[in-house]
């Protein structure tokens, strides 16, 4: 529990075990959010361009740096091996968020005690803190205590400390969702295809709106029950058999009906299995 | 008045009582290494402690250091990272035979090869001592553990013929019997560059020696005066350690090459020429 600012980067391929070198899958999704021991929580994004694995990957950094968690970046095959045009600002454009460094002296500073915001300041080895830092659980001045009393305190910290703070991290991009009957949910290289399934959709007149998830974790979650409130149903396709439409299905609490477009990997959806499940939604 | 034992300023003494059994070696490491720290007069703001896991692992919070408790086996990478990252730090690396050799053992020989300066103690009790007293792959062929109770029958590294073919610059063996001359070790490492490693054979009564009917911590010590023999340079095909043989002890390996970051600045200055930027000033 080093609260060390990291990025982990994963384009999905198929799996389980060696699976599929290299076709797209995102069958990670879940792995992301739940691949240790313990209650805690990370951050994920979804990227769905060359350009926005550019631009994401600064925001991972930033993100990263606020937080003090591992920031998982989820490609998959498809966009992993994409080649598009792909702006690349200036440095002095890019926003740089630097970690929280602590301005106490030696002899006051308490490398886990934390100030409003839940995430620690950090110091450096060699600053002459003599600071401690173990996996174990550990009280503010970073020294073991395995009770009961303190892992409750440090891992609602861990939880909330990104919890608390969602409105802040929350990404996604909406299109036409006040007057629709259907939304379609998906993140990654699906959202791509299920832009042409949306598509046609409308073109017969229905009422389709899209939400593409650009940040998984935290789930967004308030987005969804407020939309679901809205809708006759969500569609969410994704390269899987069902990892985040049971997120989803959570939020909407059974406000509106929801459906996924399951599909194992090794290749992306056809437009018309997701445009099949619209209509079916639509009915 | 009473007296203050020197090596005090170098521990937490807010976190003592350790947690080591009767008769265990590693805090006597740790005496010496405080020792070594304090003979060398090295200025402890630039000197970052990073253990692993397992009872060796519990060092670094003992020290009054800036200090690193990880994970399983990573102790290496850890501190692979803090080098890289600010090359001014004294990286040391204090952990265990199991955590070292076992489920860190490609870190340890990839440090080694790369020759990142960092200087490596490994307290060896042949054993996982932590978890039980496990067969780990330093224990001694024949040797009974908790689970091989009729007696081991894998080969066991011989952990400085490992490390000198791995790269190492510095290679040497001591036991805790051995205090003087493993503090001396521990202060020249601090003052050599590259990969150092110092291996110091050290009881485990409570698993190891116990079960092996090798009697408690004095009986170790007298075993390891018996059976040890000072062999300054001998070849280190020749050290590996048996259940009751001779216990070579002594300073194995001192050369020189090029470390990890004289490797780099050299490679990278002299293909990017004008460009090449320090990494003291880019992570300043």
């Amino acid at each position: 529990m080093t609260e060390t600012p990291c990025v982990f980067v994963d384009v999905q391929r198929g799996g389980p075990s060696t699976g599929l070198p290299t076709l797209p899958a995102q069958a990670d999704m879940m792995q992301a959010r739940w691949g240790s021991h313990g209650d805690y929580q990370v951050i994920a994004l979804c990227p769905n361009s060359p350009q926005e694995c550019f631009d994401l990957t600064i925001r991972a950094f930033n993100l990263a740096e606020q937080f003090r968690v591992p920031v998982l970046f989820m490609m998959d095959e498809v966009v992993g091996h994409m080649t598009e045009k792909v702006v690349i600002p200036t440095a002095d454009q890019i926003e740089v968020v630097e970690r929280k460094h602590t301005r106490k002296s030696t002899a006051e500073y308490l490398p886990y005690a934390t100030n409003g915001d839940l995430v620690p300041e950090m110091a450096h080895a060699g600053e002459g803190y003599k600071f401690h830092v173990t996996g174990l659980t550990h009280d503010e001045r970073g020294y073991p205590n395995m009770t009961a009393a303190v892992q409750e305190k440090l891992v609602t910290r861990l939880q909330n400390k990104v919890r608390d703070a969602h409105e802040q991290i929350d990404l996604w991009e909406e299109e036409d969702l006040e007057l629709a009957e259907v939304v379609v949910i998906s993140y990654g290289i699906t959202s791509r295809v299920a832009q042409r399934a949306i598509e046609v959709a409308r073109r017969r007149g229905l009422h389709i709106g899209k939400l593409r998830l650009i940040s998984a974790w935290p789930f967004p979650e308030r987005k969804i029950r407020e939309l679901a409130r809205t809708v006759k149903a969500l569609v969410v396709p994704e390269l899987n058999l069902g990892q985040m439409v049971h997120e989803v299905e959570r939020a909407a609490g059974g406000a509106c009906r929801v459906l996924g477009v399951p599909h194992a990997g090794g290749g992306v959806h056809r437009p018309d299995d997701i445009l099949g499940a619209i209509v079916e939604a639509v009915q | 008045m009473s007296a203050v034992n020197p090596v005090e300023t170098f521990l937490r003494m807010d976190r003592i009582p350790h947690i080591w059994c009767p008769g265990c070696g590693i805090g006597t490491t740790v005496n010496c290494f405080a020792r070594a720290l304090l003979d060398s007069k090295i200025d402890l703001d630039s000197v970052a402690l990073v253990s692993g896991i397992g009872c060796t692992g519990r060092v670094a919070g003992y020290v009054k250091l800036d200090s690193f408790h990880t994970t399983h086996g990573r102790a290496i990478p850890f501190a692979t990272g803090l080098k890289l990252a600010n090359p001014k730090l004294n990286v040391i690396v204090y952990s265990g035979d199991g955590d070292l050799a076992a489920i860190g053992g490609n870190h340890l020989i990839h440090a080694a090869r790369r020759n990142v300066d960092l200087k490596v103690i490994c307290v060896n009790n042949l054993t996982y001592a932590m978890t039980g007293g496990q067969t780990a792959p330093t224990t001694p062929e024949h040797a009974i553990t908790s689970t091989s109770p009729y007696g081991t029958f894998e080969p066991a590294f011989n952990l400085p013929h490992l490390l000198e073919a791995a790269g190492a610059v510095y290679v040497a063996r001591w036991t805790t019997f051995h205090v003087r001359q493993l503090a001396r070790s521990m202060a020249e490492v601090f003052q050599k560059k590259g990969f150092c490693f110092v291996e110091v054979l050290s009881p485990c009564p409570t698993l190891y020696q116990r079960r092996n009917k090798m009697g408690d911590g004095l009986d170790t010590m007298k075993f390891y005066k018996e059976k040890s023999k000072v062999r300054n340079g001998a070849p280190t095909g020749e050290v590996g350690l048996t259940l009751n043989g001779e216990i070579a002890v002594g300073k194995f390996v001192d050369r020189d090459r090029p470390d990890y970051a004289s490797l780099m600045r050299s490679q990278l200055a002299g293909t990017l020429g004008e460009r090449y930027v320090e990494p003291e000033q880019v992570c300043s």
